[in-house]
């Protein structure tokens, strides 16, 4: 994508951009809330948050998993998280280096993010499994380089998803 | 004595003949096929019977050779198998990433003869290499079929790979054109079936979604391959799905021995179509 920009392109956009051309580092901010939920048994769910951009292999941002088993075991149950899996986890190893995580409490969690993207329009997807659970999907939709808040909730396992983008 | 020779040849005719011929359905089933996990400790157990109802053990176990490929084409192993009065299970243990087969194929002559006036069939077991011993001396009016059948069934750790799906050339086989571990509700699936290594064209395919007792319909789609040998699937529901493929018998023919020259070969998969 970013390899295929012309220096025509490019020197028309300002020649100042660093290389490979029309990527910006914008921060996205980016909030999760993991519901409490009343359940006999619970178990703090999986979760992936990745982004989505037609005609690119999405590219995984975060995902929250059992990552202090003994030999690795937690990683048995990342295929859960399925459509995240198909899209993108399967592609990977585990532990993903500034990608995996321990799983998370119920409450709002924030995470800042400075990915190299190019303008466009974009998915971030924030999907949770959890053990003895269920399974949701949030998509939000965004586009850069146009700033903004976008806002989503789930309704069973996961609660607001938020997501700013500053430049 | 009798009884028991029955028995067996029963047992022989479970794995011995084309799946649509047969009243019952075979099957192996695998606990899944979409597999994470990079311990060593991650392994895939199968179920594998012969029954009506997909996927009940009701009636025989799946008497048969089971072989391992692995994802880079080495074989791999069978582990802790067993055989109840239902069905069969077995593990295989998951230790590379990629897409393994799990398979038996298994190949014979049937046909028949006429001996002093006598038509006799061919005994279960024969096969291209035995044939000239299995036809007595004198015998007239031989009809031969060869006849080619497998059951495989995939599982995939981390991406699809297409190692194992190299054709051997004999019998039907599977080239995956959507790969059989990238099923998802809502995008339909292409497969290609070969026969005896060239493209199947006009082959049957019978698609059953699992699940049968606790539904009225069966839900069966009747597809044919196309000149290509290829054909598409649109999925009816998510979970584990029988897919069968056999040569068509010529019309009019019901039982008995073939036509002399007839290539008979029938495939059994199950794959795992999973929800969006």
């Amino acid at each position: 994508m970013q390899l295929r920009i012309t220096g025509l392109t490019a020197s028309a956009i300002g020649a100042g951009l660093f290389a490979p051309g029309l990527a910006h580092a914008q921060t996205l901010d980016i909030s999760v809330t993991i519901p409490r939920l009343t359940v006999a048994e619970y178990h703090r769910p999986y979760v992936a948050i990745w982004l989505e951009q037609e005609g690119a292999a999405p590219k995984t941002l975060a995902v929250w998993y059992d990552d202090d088993m003994k030999a690795n075991e937690g990683t048995k149950w990342l295929r859960d998280v399925r459509q995240w899996w198909r899209a993108s986890g399967r592609a990977m190893k585990f532990p993903a280096a500034g990608v995996s995580g321990a799983t998370k409490a119920p409450g709002t969690h924030k995470l800042s993010l400075k990915p190299q993207l190019g303008p466009g329009n974009y998915t971030l997807v924030v999907e949770a499994a959890r053990e003895v659970g269920g399974r949701e999907l949030v998509r939000l939709p965004f586009s850069l380089p146009k700033g903004g808040t976008t806002r989503a909730a789930g309704s069973s396992e996961l609660g607001a998803v938020a997501l700013t983008v500053k430049r | 004595m009798k009884l028991r020779n029955t028995l067996i040849a029963a047992a022989a005719i479970a794995i011995a003949i084309p799946a649509t011929v047969q009243a019952h359905r075979q099957w192996m089933l695998p606990s899944m096929t979409v597999v994470s996990g990079e311990g060593e400790d991650v392994w895939v157990t199968v179920d594998a019977a012969v029954s009506n109802d997909l996927f009940y053990f009701e009636h025989q176990p799946l008497r048969a050779d089971v072989s391992v490929l692995l994802p880079d084409g080495s074989p791999g192993e069978v582990k802790n198998k067993a055989q109840g009065r239902y069905r069969t299970t077995f593990d295989v243990q998951i230790s590379q990433r990629g897409t393994y087969k799990i398979c038996y194929a298994t190949d014979g002559v049937i046909g028949s003869y006429k001996l002093n006036g006598e038509e006799k069939r061919l005994p279960r077991g024969t096969t291209t290499a035995n044939l000239a011993q299995a036809i007595p001396a004198g015998a007239t009016d031989v009809r031969t079929s060869e006849s080619s059948n497998r059951n495989e069934i995939f599982v995939t750790a981390g991406e699809p790979s297409n190692t194992v799906f190299k054709p051997t050339g004999k019998g039907i086989e599977l080239v995956p054109v959507t790969h059989p571990n990238d099923l998802v509700m809502g995008e339909d699936a292409t497969l290609q079936f070969l026969l005896d290594g060239k493209p199947a064209a006009g082959l049957p395919v019978t698609v059953i979604p699992g699940g049968i007792r606790y539904r009225d319909q069966l839900r069966q789609q009747d597809l044919k391959t196309g000149a290509d040998g290829k054909v598409t699937i649109k999925w009816s529901d998510p979970g584990m799905t029988w897919i069968n493929v056999t040569t068509p018998r010529p019309a009019g023919e019901t039982e008995g021995p073939p036509a002399p020259g007839t290539r008979r070969a029938s495939y059994v998969t199950t794959v795992e179509v999973m929800a969006p």
